[in-house]
């Protein structure tokens, strides 16, 4: 009887640990590994001022969205989910939603010429030379997409390239919903 | 042609890491040799986020370099590596630190090897305790 307990525990024991491994190991891999919660959001969002692409004798930052619920979008003129979500952003602007920029790692004459062909969804783009503005943001790649409110509080910040699918799921939702600060 | 081959393999090898290293050794740093050791250690426990397994001392990407030049700023400016290391948590989260912190989120993750060890130990000592057991001529 102790005998038949102890293999019964010989076998118990190691498939319990197998199956707690195994938990672990499958939620880690449908977690998706480009992505992390921001600890910004919510948090007010980074004051700046940096130069504006466009002419860069003038500048471009927090204090010309100050009052008014925008998108900051982080950009370059090369990379390619940028160019696939480029689109949607004109959409957006034609629509009336106002839509700052950071061009980030990116040549003035090559975003220039991009925004000159492409069509330009920005009310301003800001020229962030050596990065210090992305990491304020905690900025990883590009695109990203931050919803910030009149406030100045940020409400979301999306990875990757924008879809309508984030818009009316995440940001529409994010702008009505309170802001649980901690 | 094999003997070739042999002979040369870690001539090769050293030539194929050696972009790896010279990467390395080509980061900006401080001229006070103290203050750049110091550097030195530091990024090699900051994250590159966007190439995850790479610590920003490592890592060509922009971002990287983007994070050492902040890192840079701020030791000039004075700041401890604890300051450090939090205001960069506060803006990419705790994942950016290769030592993550001390909290009852991260509990198992730091107990966990301790853990592991006590229970291998365990395993190990009553295997052990029952071998001896056995007769000498068993175990042939």
């Amino acid at each position: 009887m102790s005998s038949n307990r102890a293999n019964a525990w010989r076998f118990a024991i190691p498939a319990i640990v197998l199956g707690v491994l195994a938990a672990f190991f499958l939620r880690g891999l449908m977690l998706d590994p480009a992505y992390y919660e921001s600890p910004l959001v919510c948090q007010a969002a980074p004051e700046f001022s940096l130069p504006d692409l466009a002419d860069a004798s003038r500048r471009v930052g927090t204090a010309d969205f100050a009052g008014r619920t925008v998108l900051l979008n982080v950009w370059n003129s090369w990379c390619a989910p940028c160019r696939e979500e480029h689109p949607f952003l004109l959409e957006l602007a034609a629509s009336g939603v106002p839509i700052y920029g950071i061009n980030w790692d990116d040549e003035r004459d090559k975003a220039l010429a991009w925004l000159h062909t492409a069509g330009n969804p920005f009310v301003a783009s800001a020229v962030d030379e050596v990065g210090e503005v992305a990491v304020a943001y905690g900025v990883y790649g590009y695109p990203e997409t931050f919803l910030i409110d009149g406030d100045g509080t940020i409400l979301v910040k999306h990875f990757g390239p924008l879809t309508p699918e984030d818009w009316s799921g995440k940001m529409l939702p994010a702008m009505e919903a309170e802001c649980a600060v901690d | 042609m094999r003997g070739r081959l042999t002979r040369w393999f870690p001539v090769l090898t050293l030539l194929a890491v050696s972009g790896a290293l010279a990467q390395v050794d080509s980061i900006e740093g401080f001229e006070d040799p103290e203050l750049n050791a110091r550097y030195r250690d530091l990024i090699h426990t900051i994250r590159c986020m966007q190439c995850q397994n790479q610590s920003i001392a490592e890592s060509p990407s922009v971002i990287a370099a983007g994070l050492r030049r902040e890192v840079r700023s701020m030791m000039a400016e004075g700041r401890t590596n604890g300051e450090i290391r939090d205001y960069l948590a506060s803006r990419y989260g705790d994942f950016i630190n290769f030592l993550p912190p001390w909290r009852p989120s991260t509990w198992l993750l730091w107990i966990a090897p301790a853990l592991l060890m006590l229970g291998g130990g365990l395993v190990f000592a009553r295997v052990l305790r029952a071998r001896m057991r056995q007769p000498m001529e068993d175990l042939e």
